[in-house]
């Protein structure tokens, strides 16, 4: 019964983000909330696999930009549509995601994130020696005229990024609320004893790398489009690893609501400081509200709620 | 196109990276090896010992190993406080090591930041005398800035397996990497000796730092390419042999030096970090492994 109210609750804001785009003219707005909208579905992302499974991903630049740079290899190639591009990004990023699954198989706890850590260093290598896809230098790209719905295209970048980002969050409260979610919860808990039980741990671990990579590759897939501009710095930025781990972080990991309250909080904060003061010290905020929580509030902002209420009732 | 001169010139300048970044892993062989503490953050200390040792040289011209030594009881006692909020948040309540990880993680990200805000992204480098000289051996060129930084780190790692097997507290930090229940029946207190040794990993960061800045120009993200590095060589090493680390510090030198003379220097990067994923994937105890 929640299942559907949700969902419907899902198809209002998609259609309400619509809405939106007939009624407000200024791009910026459109320009800052795909930010966050992007931000909902990475953060989302990283926690199917760091917040449900116990595993930390520092790599998530790796997956999304792994996601964008398809898209510009399918532009450059064939001019190929959208909906193709977040097809074959979600694609690609998530074989990565695949293999990454069977890294896990010999890396536990911190050597699977440093494994992570490396891989993004060694693909953004790649795409640095790449001339096709820019190089170290970058690349323009073009966007396509915005069709007869839109008057621009970040209009229609933005409605997709919404719909993206509900498809997010919708894989994440299905896997909570299916076994799958529960043998998450087993690995993170206990993975000898998960295993022992006869939890197949290895199909579970592969499935939250193989979604969550997925997830993050088709976040990155419309990015060429959003900045127009592609290289290797920007797109590998570490800045995406930071937020879509500082997020569930601050939220808290262990529901899908958890990563919205991140995302939208530290999002919006974001684009605030990077209009009124500056791009770095947003950075810096960042760090400071990720170190704060991990140290104060290790359960985020959902574990204190509950504890606020646990404190009320009795 | 190979040739002998090329290649003889690459195996040496390989060697001498390779005794910097004996240095440079210092810190992580300590805290990752010997106490369990995963300082992920550990290169950017070693960016900020540069900093220290660039603004000392910008303002007094001061040699840039002297400010390294001198800034070193400085970072010790950073390195005690953040032990200190590490073991009061994560080490004493039990909780799990990823999330001490990404304290370190968050940790890195903020100083860099602040490097960033109060020095730009500009490249600085350092002036002292001995920094442009070379010597030649035949067809050989040995560049001082990398002869000067080689010896300093291999002398450290010398003074730091001799502090860990002759002294008390030294060999307190090597019992506490073995046993620190046994350790704490015989009367010692294994978060002071904990808190001692990370405090020594960090400080070592001080001298690399000025090592670092005198090898190339440094910028506050530049830190990362060495998070790879430092990992490799102490997971390739095998973790908590200091001897481990500089056999495979001087074994990435060779590789990345090697790499960067016949494909390139900007695949040279890649090599570490391919390293660190083959080594963790095939055998994680690595090369001298408990």
């Amino acid at each position: 019964m929640q299942a559907r109210w949700l969902l419907a609750l899902a198809g209002v804001l998609i259609v309400g983000a619509f809405v939106v785009t007939r009624t407000v003219d200024n791009r910026y707005v459109y320009f800052a909330a795909y930010g966050i909208l992007q931000y909902v579905l990475l953060a989302t992302a990283w926690n199917i696999l760091g917040g449900y499974t116990g595993y930390v991903n520092f790599g998530t630049g790796a997956f999304f930009a792994l996601g964008a740079y398809t898209s510009v290899f399918l532009i450059q190639a064939v001019q190929a549509p959208l909906v193709v591009l977040i097809v074959a990004g979600g694609l690609v990023s998530g074989l990565l995601g695949f293999g990454i699954g069977y890294l896990t198989l010999r890396l536990r706890g911190v050597f699977f994130s440093i494994a992570t850590l490396a891989l993004a260093v060694v693909l953004e290598t790649m795409m640095v020696n790449w001339e096709y896809v820019g190089g170290a230098k970058g690349i323009s790209i073009i966007r396509p005229s915005a069709g007869p719905l839109f008057t621009n295209y970040v209009q229609l970048l933005f409605v997709v990024m919404a719909a993206l980002a509900m498809g997010a969050v919708a894989v994440a409260w299905f896997i909570e609320h299916s076994r799958i979610g529960r043998g998450f919860a087993t690995i993170r808990d206990n993975e000898e004893a998960a295993e022992c039980m006869g939890v197949p741990t290895l199909r579970l671990k592969l499935l939250a790398t193989t979604v969550s990579g997925c997830l993050m590759g088709i976040a990155g897939a419309p990015f060429p489009y959003y900045i127009t501009f592609v290289e290797p710095v920007s797109a590998f930025n570490l800045s995406y690893a930071v937020n879509s781990l500082a997020m569930p972080m601050v939220g808290g990991t262990t529901s899908w609501v958890g990563p919205i309250i991140g995302a939208v909080l530290l999002g919006t904060l974001q684009q605030l400081a990077t209009v009124t003061i500056s791009s770095e010290l947003n950075l810096l905020i960042v760090g400071v509200v990720l170190v704060a929580f991990v140290v104060l509030a290790p359960e985020g902002i959902l574990g204190l709620l509950r504890r606020g209420t646990r404190r009320t009732r009795a | 196109m190979f040739s002998l001169d090329l290649f003889l010139n690459a195996l040496v300048a390989g060697v001498l990276l390779g005794g910097f970044y004996a240095a440079v892993s210092l810190g992580i062989s300590i805290a990752f090896g010997l106490l369990d503490v995963v300082n992920i953050g550990h290169p950017i200390f070693v960016i900020l010992g540069s900093y220290a040792a660039f603004v000392l040289n910008d303002a007094y011209g001061l040699d840039p190993l002297l400010s390294g030594v001198l800034f070193a009881p400085v970072f010790f006692l950073i390195g005690v406080v953040v032990y200190q909020v590490y073991y009061l948040s994560f080490e004493r309540k039990g909780e799990s090591p990823l999330r001490g990880l990404v304290f370190f993680f968050g940790l890195l990200f903020i100083i860099e930041v602040a490097l960033l805000l109060k020095f730009g992204v500009d490249y600085r480098l350092i002036e002292a005398p001995y920094i442009g000289r070379s010597i030649h051996i035949g067809e050989v060129g040995i560049a001082f800035r990398l002869l000067v930084p080689c010896v300093v780190g291999l002398l450290m790692t010398l003074a730091i397996t001799q502090f860990l097997s002759r002294t008390f507290y030294g060999r307190a930090i090597k019992g506490v990497a073995q046993d620190s229940l046994a350790l704490r029946l015989m009367g010692i207190d294994p978060v002071r000796i904990k808190t001692i040794a990370f405090g020594l990993g960090i400080a070592t960061a001080s001298v690399a730092g000025a090592l670092l800045i005198m090898i190339s120009p440094v910028e506050p993200s530049i830190g990362r390419a060495y998070i790879g590095r430092v990992f490799a060589i102490a997971v390739l090493g095998g973790l908590g042999s200091i001897g481990g680390t500089l056999t495979a510090a001087l074994i990435l030198g060779i590789a990345e030096s090697l790499t960067a003379t016949f494909s390139g220097p900007s695949w040279s990067l890649a090599v570490s970090f391919g390293i660190l994923l083959l080594v963790l994937a095939v055998r994680p105890a690595g090369l001298f492994g408990r």
